[in-house]
């Protein structure tokens, strides 16, 4: 490895500039001043190259050396992700914490995996077996969840002289290769780039969240994308912490892109707690946290969200549906800009630097469902169907809640999924105060199989009417602005009383609530079932009862209950709810017992 | 004092707002303090922006006035700027760069501390878990303050948030029974507001406990980009050092972010939003992350950023950067301090986002949540029909409708409006409760029955009779 050896010869906040630098390439790792901080190679001019670094650069001054082996940022992947905590270049907090105490030491070094750990290797691959990139020769049972496949790294090709199961550190090799390379539980990875799959696949599985507006209104495929704007306090990180608890992808990563401390540390005290609704195993045992909060190096947040996806990839690599959150996309695009500015680029719209639109495009663009890289010609032995995905859910947080900026802009041209928060619908405490009118899904047409077999046929038509209905409502809310909903018409009247109803006691999901903070799908659609039912119950009678014997019917307040059924056994509880609904003498009779 | 700085340069190029350009001299280190002398002998503080080959931008906190290219000497400190610290500090005044302003000499330090500060490893911070009773009903029922939260007060010319402010201050101290520590940093405010919170802090007896960081209106500007930083590392080490519960209040932070936006014009960066540079949110973040608890030590910070919405707008960049830094925020309203309504707290934009931490259950109450879910669902709808009514007239409403109506005027009049005096916990659910009994029980869809027949007054008194 050739060394790369020159000198600081400017600073200027994160960004330092060194000379001498010949033979560096963009995105090279660089060692900056005596202190050795880590930093990144942005630019090249001549023998001059601009470094990005991870650290604060206080005290670094003109001549002190700059040092690069010409090889880019690596990540460690193995066994021992799961369950940790790094901030954005892969450091581990908890080991820094028992190295510097409660605050962050500048040149703080450790190994992002454990290096003395054991884990118990089990081989799937049998000596004189031929394996390529991507193949899977054994697992490691890497928490109680997820058992971890040892792959073989990008670039090697050979057949099996050794393999021997037992326990290993990371370091210790468990396989060897007849031309003598030897396989490890670890492998390390560069982050700007995308792994390798086979190829792409269409995407039609959703990524069942347990929370009604999304999992009825505005589903995510598994392998797709999704973003949430909103101002603050909208709820863009209940959201996804919320997603990131309930959703059933067998890997979560969170990104804390720039953001709180404590929200970090909530993630952190509380996963280890919850229980995963699947497996019954704690959340924390599927998770792997990036921190690299607002007050932490800027250089570091742009890395965070490349060391994200790349672990998520990793474990899609395996076969694994993943889930990736990153709350904020808007920091790490700030951040950018806070670079671009250093090395005083062009700037484009906003002061963002023009190449902002490709960053976001190529970032959402490693989601997706793909075929898993493995090598073509197998002993036969090979899962050759291996599919695995990332789905990345962003948080956007545009300045004033005007979504027009470039962040959001951007970031709405890629994702499949806009979910968009509303500042009034938080203040009056609706929440998730996700906007139903502006919000789409692109992905309906490719989960419509999933639904009518899985679920029912009725699913994405009660989905229409329940949609159908809000517009309505919206278009009504024209006309009570102007002569007040007392002369409206009956139907309509219905209309807005049922239209209440879906926002109220549909939309509306206490993240905080101990029952509704999850709701299984099967619940959700007897929910929507449920209403849909009663208003057209209701429509019949329109005409033939008064009005206001219709509004006086208990079925409103059934309805208002039901989200607090149990989560267990809940469906003969519907069936009953059903029943009593569009009974029509026996719901009222009950209504008027329960009354007195 | 600046002689003790081994070598004196004397090599500006340019004088540029409050920047000086100078030839480079060997070895001169990012971020590194340095002491200008002029002619007169007048000593100013800079610090280090920019080092390169051939140039150096030095910043200078004083102000570039009087400086002149020729005679003035600059030392280099070799270090960044750093804080003494020490216990002594208790019951002192100092000016916006820690220098003793009220003539009674300086400290003995214990420590000196750089005044960026390091950020708290998120591993170790500790969950914020307990309420404060601040005595205002629409910040404690509606929007609970927790102990080591962030949370600013966002004001508009004219209001009273200074009285806020100070009344919440006041309530702390008295429940800390002596114990807690007020750190005060002032930032480009008059001598009027400064002597109303120096007579605050005397009268509820804090004094012995506060210490202030001063830069008043006609102090210089750029000096204001350090103060807050002088408060908040005086606060970690009360907190995390000592062991003290500290409440640090900010105030006026837009004036700290109007003196980092002049440096940033200076170096002629490509402004953001209104001027501001590109910086603005991580550099706000470094102040304001600066609040929390640390697993397993006592002590806390907790901060009360006051911030001044220029024309009441909520979308001003600093305004927005910093709600999307804190942990929420109180919004005060012109249009309740027309109504004569103190403190005018707007509930709506208002948020506590440790709310849930801090309340329910063997901290609050139970039913707290739904209590406060259930008035702001009512209010939010009563000020849209209130819109409504105003437009169409009351005629067009039906009778729930009303009652919702008459509970919106009610919760303003009453349950905000509730003066200079406290309230306890205790009352303010009381409140909430008697004004939900106003509304028909089909229309409090966010209380479930057994809060509803337990705490709501009819219903209790019904409960206890049968
Ligand atoms: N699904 C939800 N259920 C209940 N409360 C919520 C929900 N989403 C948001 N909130 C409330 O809104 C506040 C702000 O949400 P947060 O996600 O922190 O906003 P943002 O990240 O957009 O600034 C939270 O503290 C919480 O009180
Ligand atoms: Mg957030």
């Amino acid at each position: 490895m050739s060394v790369i050896a020159g000198q600081i010869s400017r600073v200027s906040g994160p960004v330092v500039q060194a000379k001498g630098m010949e033979g560096i390439k963009i995105r090279d790792l660089v060692q900056v001043g005596q202190l050795g901080l880590m930093g990144e190679v942005i630019e090249i001019k001549g023998d001059l190259a601009s470094i990005q670094v991870y650290e604060e650069t206080d005290g670094l001054t003109v001549g002190e050396p700059v040092s690069s082996e010409g090889i880019p940022f690596l990540v460690e992947l193995g066994p021992g992700l799961i369950g940790s905590i790094y901030d954005g270049i892969q450091r581990p907090l908890e080991v820094i914490s028992e190295q510097t105490g409660a605050f962050i030491r500048r040149g703080t070094t450790a190994d992002p995996l454990p290096r003395e750990r054991r884990w118990p290797f089990e081989p799937t691959v049998a000596v004189g077996g031929r394996v390529g990139p991507g193949d899977i020769i054994g697992t490691v049972q890497e928490s109680s969840t997820v058992l971890h496949k040892i792959m073989v790294p990008e670039g090697v090709n050979g057949v099996i002289a050794e393999i021997k199961g037992g326990e290993y550190t990371i370091e210790e090799p468990v396989a060897q290769l007849e031309d003598g390379q030897e396989l490890f539980l670890r492998q390390r990875c560069p982050i700007r780039r995308p792994r390798p799959y086979l190829e792409k696949i269409a995407a039609s599985i959703p990524l069942v969240t347990g929370q009604r507006i999304f999992d009825v209104l505005f589903p995510v495929t598994k392998g797709g994308s999704a973003i949430i704007p909103g101002p603050f306090g909208s709820g863009k990180t209940v959201t996804q912490q919320t997603l990131a608890k309930w959703s059933d992808a067998d890997i979560v990563i969170y990104v804390g892109c720039g953001e709180r401390g404590n929200e970090m540390t909530e993630v952190l005290t509380e996963f280890p707690q919850l229980e995963d609704p699947r497996s019954g195993e704690p959340l924390m045992n599927r998770t792997i946290l990036i921190a690299n909060t607002s007050n932490m190096p800027v250089a570091a947040r742009e890395t965070s969200i490349y060391t994200g996806i790349t672990f998520a990839e990793y474990y899609r690599d395996m076969g694994y549906d993943v889930a990736l959150f990153a709350d904020s996309t808007s920091r790490w695009a700030e951040a950018l800009r806070e670079i671009s500015g250093r090395l005083e680029e062009i700037p484009g719209e906003e002061g963002y630097p023009p190449y902002l639109a490709s960053r976001i495009a190529s970032f959402y663009e490693r989601s997706g469902r793909v075929r898993c890289l493995s090598s073509a010609d197998q002993n036969g032995q090979q899962d050759q169907a291996r599919e695995g995905s990332v789905t990345v859910i962003g948080a956007v947080s545009p300045p004033g809640g005007d979504f027009s900026e470039p962040v959001t802009q951007n970031s709405l041209r890629i994702a499949g999924t806009f979910w968009g928060l509303d500042a009034q619908l938080a203040y009056s405490r609706h929440f998730p105060a996700i906007n139903w009118l502006t919000s789409y899904s692109l992905y309906l047409d490719a989960l419509k199989n999933w639904y009518d077999q899985e679920l029912s046929e009725e699913f994405l038509q009660m989905r229409a009417e329940l949609l159908e209905i809000l517009q309505r409502e919206d278009e009504l809310a024209k006309t009570v602005q102007l002569v007040g909903r007392e002369s409206l018409s009956d139907p309509d009247k219905l209309l807005l009383q049922i239209a209440r109803t879906i926002r109220d006691d549909f939309l509306r999901q206490s993240a905080f609530h101990e029952i509704e903070a999850y709701c299984p799908l099967q619940k959700q659609f007897y929910m929507m079932k449920a209403i849909l039912s009663f208003y057209q119950h209701c429509r019949g009678l329109l005409g033939k009862r008064p009005y206001a014997e219709i509004e006086a019917r208990p079925g409103w307040e059934q309805l208002a209950r039901m989200r607090y059924f149990e989560n267990e056994d809940f469906a003969p509880k519907y069936e009953q709810l059903l029943k009593e609904l569009v009974a029509d003498g026996g719901a009222v009779q009950q209504g008027v017992s329960q009354d007195q | 004092m600046a002689e003790l700085y081994s070598k004196a340069y004397r090599k500006i190029n340019e004088i540029k707002g409050p920047l000086v350009f100078l030839d480079n001299v060997a070895d001169v280190k990012f971020n590194e303090r340095v002491v200008l002398v002029d002619s007169q002998q007048r000593r100013k503080n800079g610090q280090v922006l920019e080092v390169g080959e051939r140039v150096i931008v030095v910043q200078v906190f004083e102000g570039s006035d009087g400086l002149d290219k020729k005679a003035t000497e600059i030392f280099f400190t070799g270090d960044v700027v750093k804080l003494p610290l020490s216990e002594e500090m208790l019951g002192r005044v100092f000016d916006g760069s820690g220098h003793p302003r009220d003539g009674l000499g300086e400290i003995f330090p214990e420590v000196e501390r750089p005044i960026t500060g390091s950020p708290i490893n998120p591993v170790s911070r500790a969950q914020p878990r307990d309420y404060i009773e601040t005595g205002i009903s629409a910040i404690d029922l509606m929007n609970t303050l927790v102990k080591g939260q962030k949370l600013p007060i966002f004001t508009g010319a004219g209001l009273p948030a200074n009285q806020v402010t100070a009344q919440i201050a006041r309530q702390v101290i008295r429940q800390s029974e002596g114990e807690l520590v007020v750190i005060f940093g002032g930032m480009g405010i008059t001598s009027r507001e400064y002597n109303y919170f120096y007579r605050q802090f005397q009268e509820s007896g804090a004094l012995a406990n506060a210490i202030l960081f001063l830069n008043l209106a006609d102090d210089p500007t750029i000096e204001r980009i350090l103060t807050p930083k002088m408060a908040l590392t005086t606060a970690e080490y009360f907190a995390f050092d000592k062991g003290k519960d500290v409440l640090v209040i900010l105030t006026d932070m837009l004036n700290y972010a109007n003196a980092l936006r002049e440096i940033s014009s200076a170096r002629e960066e490509i402004p953001g939003r209104r001027g501001y540079p590109g910086y603005l949110y991580t550099d706000l973040a470094t102040n304001y992350e600066r609040a929390g608890l640390i697993h397993g030590q006592p002590g806390s910070v907790t901060q009360l950023p006051i911030v001044t919405m220029p024309n009441d707008d909520i979308t001003h960049p600093v305004i927005d950067l910093t709600g999307y830094i804190t942990e929420g925020q109180i919004l005060l309203s012109r249009e309740l301090d027309r109504q004569g309504i103190y403190p005018p707290v707007n509930p709506l934009p208002s948020l506590s986002r440790l709310m849930n931490l801090g309340i329910g259950k063997g901290k609050t109450r139970e039913d707290h949540r739904q209590l406060q879910d259930q008035l702001y669902a009512l209010y939010a709808q009563g000020v849209e029909l209130r819109r409504l009514t105003a437009i169409i007239g009351s005629e067009g409403m039906g009778a729930a409708e009303q009652r919702v109506l008459k509970f919106t005027e009610r919760f303003e009049r009453e349950f905000v409006n509730q003066g200079e005096q406290p309230r306890s916990m205790q009352e303010s659910m009381e409140w909430g409760w008697q004004l939900l009994s106003e509304v028909p029980r089909s229309e409090l869809r966010r209380v479930e029955d057994k809060f509803v027949e337990q705490y709501m007054p009819g219903k209790a008194a019904e409960a206890v009779a049968a």
